[in-house]
């Protein structure tokens, strides 16, 4: 039986604490599609997506009315398009991109992921089209998201592709530099990327996932903050249990939406997202959450063990609450996307290096850094390499979202806008030159897995 | 389907007839009712089944809210579920 307690609690989260369910994801396969014609191929994904997805939006916005539980996001995943389009007799796969976007809007969806290519241990034709593409792509199209894997702790690190990620997202940022390079935004590089994340810019339909699928992630940090206000001076067992607790809760409600989202579309459910996805609006804040537990800035010494116990409470919570868990799960640090971020760094208490020292304990990377258009192509391809090589030590998923903002520097602020945010120009160490080690080239053998020291 | 109805807004006379009046024209049955004043602001939360209903509950939801409105206070009505999955196991 329900109390007046329980349903005050659920409507407050709601109101006051910005609860929400972040994104309804369809993954949909492309492999189907595939034909040498581009013309055919591109009518082929156009009418799979638009006839899968065609009740995707009004579906999402009913279960959002009868639950009176905001569902901030509909998209799209698809299979990477290096794979779905290696047929296709071409030399640049813009086309597609447009057909992508040209769908999505079609639906009605807000982003659509998958313009990817899986490449850690090495190029197939479609692979190298998609990757030289990339950047007209996300200067001609609004909504489509582009991600590529280059490093794996199962196959090592493609070095090859680390140095030509640098050089795609300066051309990149070059091509969008009138709307602040927008297009880096919708632009991840992975290590160990996996196939059912429903999150952007990084989602892409896995090649081993079945033809659709409906996946849930959740939000929630501003309700785990208020949990934490209550809990001034308490020891950590007390906090981790709190916020598995909330954790709990929220993943139920994830749960709910994409087990109706399934049932009404007819499509199976894929998982639940376990993470804690901020927004720039003031009490969506994963930092806030870690100054919540006695850190004066987020960025001061501790942040890495309050992230981490953050994330593992996070993950023990949610997976009791839902039937399957996946994808990236755990506390998102996008630099633009959190309030508390973005303070964080204006005021210089969170650098570069240190949020790369988080990435080693939560979810995802380096994510929506915005930096000195003048960086050079090696030392991004430098911080790629970098976070790759967290990633595949430590057998998690990791990733890069870094925007080179044509002409701004340190001090400079940029607007990317609705859920993107802003953020101040965050400093590089460019002042040593990374241009040596990336020119090598090759594979970085993948890694021993015993002797864990 | 089982709903739940929160009110809440600035008190006045015929609040809950005006409520309990939209769910009977609409063949919503009443199953519980708690209801008070705090502070001058009128708080209740009714849980209503919706079975023999014909009325689709964005329409429902539609005219509470804009009768609520007329009268200053905010109505929401809610599929029970999101509050047992998130309180029970």
């Amino acid at each position: 039986m329900i109390t007046v307690d329980d349903i005050l609690e659920t409507n407050r989260m709601i109101t006051e604490n910005k609860l929400d369910v972040r994104t309804i994801t369809m993954g949909i396969s492309l492999r189907d599609c595939a034909h040498p014609n581009m013309q055919q191929f591109c009518q082929n994904i156009y009418e799979k997506i638009t006839t899968s997805a065609e009740f995707l939006v009004r579906t999402g916005e009913d279960i959002e009315s009868e639950y009176g539980i905001p569902i901030i996001n509909k998209r799209i995943s698809v299979t990477p398009i290096a794979i779905a389009a290696d047929a296709c007799k071409t030399d640049s796969y813009v086309p597609v991109a447009e057909t992508l976007d040209k769908a999505a809007k079609e639906v009605g969806v807000n982003f659509i992921g998958g313009f990817s290519a899986l490449v850690e241990k090495g190029y197939t034709h479609g692979d190298r089209v998609l990757i030289d593409s990339i950047p007209q792509a996300l200067a001609t199209t609004d909504i489509v998201c582009s991600s590529v894997n280059l490093g794996s702790t199962k196959a090592g690190i493609n070095m090859d592709c680390v140095r030509e990620m640098g050089e795609v997202i300066k051309r990149t940022a070059e091509l969008t530099r009138d709307k602040q390079a927008l297009g880096c935004a919708k632009l991840v590089v992975f290590a160990n990327a996996p196939g059912d994340n429903p999150f952007m810019a990084g989602a892409f339909h896995g090649v081993s996932e079945a033809d659709k699928v409906v996946s849930v992630g959740v939000s929630g940090p501003g309700v785990v903050k208020h949990a934490l206000e209550d809990l001034k001076g308490a020891d950590f067992t007390q906090v981790a249990e709190t916020i598995k607790k909330t954790a709990f809760k929220i993943t139920r409600v994830g749960q709910l939406v994409a087990r109706e989202a399934s049932k009404r579309l007819g499509v199976p459910f894929g998982i639940i997202d376990l993470s804690l996805a901020p927004t720039p609006a003031v009490g969506d804040s994963v930092a806030r959450i870690l100054e919540e537990m006695g850190l004066e800035a987020c960025g001061a010494p501790g942040t890495t063990a309050a992230l981490a116990l953050l994330n593992d409470a996070v993950k023990k919570g949610g997976l009791m609450a839902s039937s399957h868990v996946g994808g990236l799960s755990g506390a998102f640090i996008p630099v633009s996307e959190d309030e508390g971020m973005i303070d964080a760094v204006a005021k210089g208490s969170l650098s570069m290096e240190k949020l790369e020292a988080m990435t080693c304990v939560c979810s995802v990377g380096l994510d929506m850094i915005a930096i000195e258009g003048d960086t050079s192509a090696a030392t991004i391809s430098g911080i790629i390499a970098d976070e790759a090589a967290i990633g595949m030590i430590n057998n998690k998923t990791t990733a890069v979202r870094v925007i080179p903002v044509p002409g701004k520097k340190v001090g400079d602020r940029v607007e990317f806008g609705g859920l993107l945010g802003y953020c101040p120009i965050v400093p590089v160490r460019s002042e040593y030159s990374s241009e040596a080690f990336i020119a090598r080239g090759g594979r970085i053998p993948a890694p021993v897995r015993s002797l864990t020291n | 389907m089982k709903l739940v109805v929160t009110v809440v807004g600035k008190d006045r006379v015929g609040i809950i007839a005006m409520v309990t009046r939209i769910l009977a024209d609409n063949n919503v049955n009443i199953l519980s009712i708690n209801q008070n004043i705090m502070d001058g602001f009128f708080n209740m939360i009714l849980l209503a089944e919706a079975a023999e209903s014909k009325i689709k509950l964005v329409d429902l939801q539609k005219v509470l809210r804009e009768q609520g409105e007329e009268i200053g206070v905010e109505i929401k009505a809610q599929h029970q579920d999101i509050f047992n999955v998130m309180h029970n196991i």
